[in-house]
């Protein structure tokens, strides 16, 4: 039986993090990610988890303890953001390159400078070339359940993953929510038997050696494939979930779009405000819909083809800039997935969000019009926008 | 030459399997100074082989009875932790 509960997106993720009672959780508090450090820390002075709690003296600190944790076969997890996150960025890669399941608990932040602590997906955009698998939340039912799976996701294709809600958005924002119990939750993940381990005197390994010329190559080939492979994984463990917890979990999630005419793409949070906007427009015969990504690492590319191929106008909202000047990360991998298509839809781009700007309902009424336009004249007028920014 | 293996030949995450593989990599090669080790001058103090950070120092029966240069970089340390009374252990340039 599941208890229904009202939790913040940050006390949802930290009591994920009780049930799945993690061998080792190194972390370093960073706002807006903050409370789920310390909610669990306090779950292990409380004797509530049997985690080997290290508080460290940085991120960069932090990943690499998870790293030398995960190495030894230990279930390892930690939470950061924004900067935490940026600090980590070199042991991020090391993790992947290992071959190590460590999960983030993360929740996204902008990335300074200026100096912010609110939401936009800066941070985690930024290692989107990590190999790290990479799940988004639009709410903090999304972000505990998600948590959950990832557990099982990165164990099961040895590869780490981060899980993130919205900062303050969601991860301060509370809301009520379906908890499975503690036993669900385990039987659910299982026990971690690391398919090697650094310290088994009985089979002794090399981790992190040195490649040159002569390796190095093959051992990326390799990984690469790991991350290809993945995604069948994921599949997998996301319909084991969805049927243990009653509640749907894909690689993205279409809301109305069978029949669309436009649509909108986006991450996290804001898929919720796009679903009341949609619903309206439902109301007065206009064919909108929604594609919200869930998994964006490894990149969905085919499946979303098949989808948006159908869809004649297609507005992809990034809240995050690649500062490349062609447009946010979400529109360049997008294109980039509908390129050799037949048919193609019509894109635009829109950043939205940045620090914690607030994406109303009156924004993403302004980003159906502009579809609308287009639809109507079959031409993009601009297609790289910035919403709700002061002209 | 021998055949190397292909990427779907090898241990996931670079990781190395076979225990002491390290004996079959040769590094001396890489060295551009050269210990010479004096037996006449020794005192096998065995200070050279304590701090050897390679285990080139090769001891028989409690004695530096020389080095292994398939294995020594020729970082110099042997020749510096060998007592200055002693000075048995010289660095000299690597002529090949």
């Amino acid at each position: 039986m599941s208890k229904i509960v009202a939790k913040t997106g940050n006390e949802s993720m930290a009591e994920a993090m009780r049930q799945i009672n993690p061998d080792v959780v190194a972390a370093y508090p960073i706002t807006p990610s903050t409370e789920i450090v310390q909610i669990f820390s306090s779950y292990v002075a409380d004797g509530l988890v049997d985690t080997e709690f290290l508080a460290v003296e940085s991120e960069h600190s932090a990943m690499s303890a998870c790293i030398g944790s995960a190495a030894t076969g230990a279930r390892t997890m930690t939470c950061t953001a924004s900067q935490g996150l940026a600090l980590m960025w070199e042991m991020l890669y090391i993790a992947t390159g290992l071959r190590l399941p460590i999960v983030i608990a993360g929740v996204n932040r902008a990335l300074s400078a200026p100096i912010n602590i609110h939401c936009d997906h800066s941070d985690t955009m930024g290692i989107r070339d990590s190999g790290w698998i990479q799940i988004y939340s639009e709410n903090a039912q999304e972000g505990y359940d998600n948590l959950i799976q990832a557990v099982k996701i990165a164990e099961e294709c040895c590869l780490p993953a981060i899980v993130t809600t919205d900062g303050f958005i969601i991860s301060h924002g509370m809301e009520s929510m379906k908890l499975l119990e503690d036993k669900e939750v385990q039987d659910f993940i299982g026990d971690y038997k690391a398919p090697y381990t650094l310290i088994n005197p009985q089979k002794p390994i090399t981790v992190g050696a040195l490649d040159f010329t002569d390796y190095y190559f093959e051992h990326r080939r390799s990984t690469a494939e790991a991350v290809l492979q993945a995604k069948d994984k994921i599949i997998k463990v996301s319909q084991e979930y969805s049927h243990l917890s009653q509640r749907k979990y894909e690689l993205f999630e279409e809301y109305r779009l069978d029949d669309a005419q436009m649509a909108i793409v986006v991450l996290g949070s804001t898929a919720g405000t796009a679903k009341v906007v949609i619903d309206e427009l439902r109301s007065k015969g206009i064919k909108a819909g929604l594609l919200k990504i869930r998994v964006y690492r490894p990149f969905p590319a085919e499946e979303l083809a098949i989808v948006l191929s159908k869809i004649p106008a297609v507005a992809i909202l990034d809240r995050a800039d690649s500062l490349s000047t062609m447009g946010g990360p979400v529109f360049i991998d997008i294109k980039s997935a509908l390129y050799n298509l037949e048919k193609r839809s019509k894109l635009i781009n829109y950043i939205y969000g940045l620090g914690g700007r607030d994406t109303t309902l009156h924004h993403i009424r302004e980003v159906y019009q502009d579809l609308q336009n287009i639809l109507d004249t079959g031409k993009i007028a601009q297609s790289i926008k910035y919403l709700g920014v002061r002209e | 030459m021998k055949k190397l293996p292909n990427w779907k030949e090898l241990p996931m995450g670079g990781l190395i399997l076979e225990a002491g593989s390290a004996e079959n990599y040769k590094t001396g090669g890489w060295r551009s100074i050269k210990p010479i080790h004096d037996k006449d001058k020794c005192i096998n103090c065995l200070n050279c082989w304590i701090y050897c950070p390679d285990s080139s120092i090769i001891v028989e029966d409690g004695k530096v009875v020389g080095i292994n240069y398939e294995f020594c970089k020729g970082c110099g340390i042997c020749a510096h932790e060998c007592p200055p009374k002693v000075a048995a252990i010289s660095m000299v340039e690597e002529r090949r």
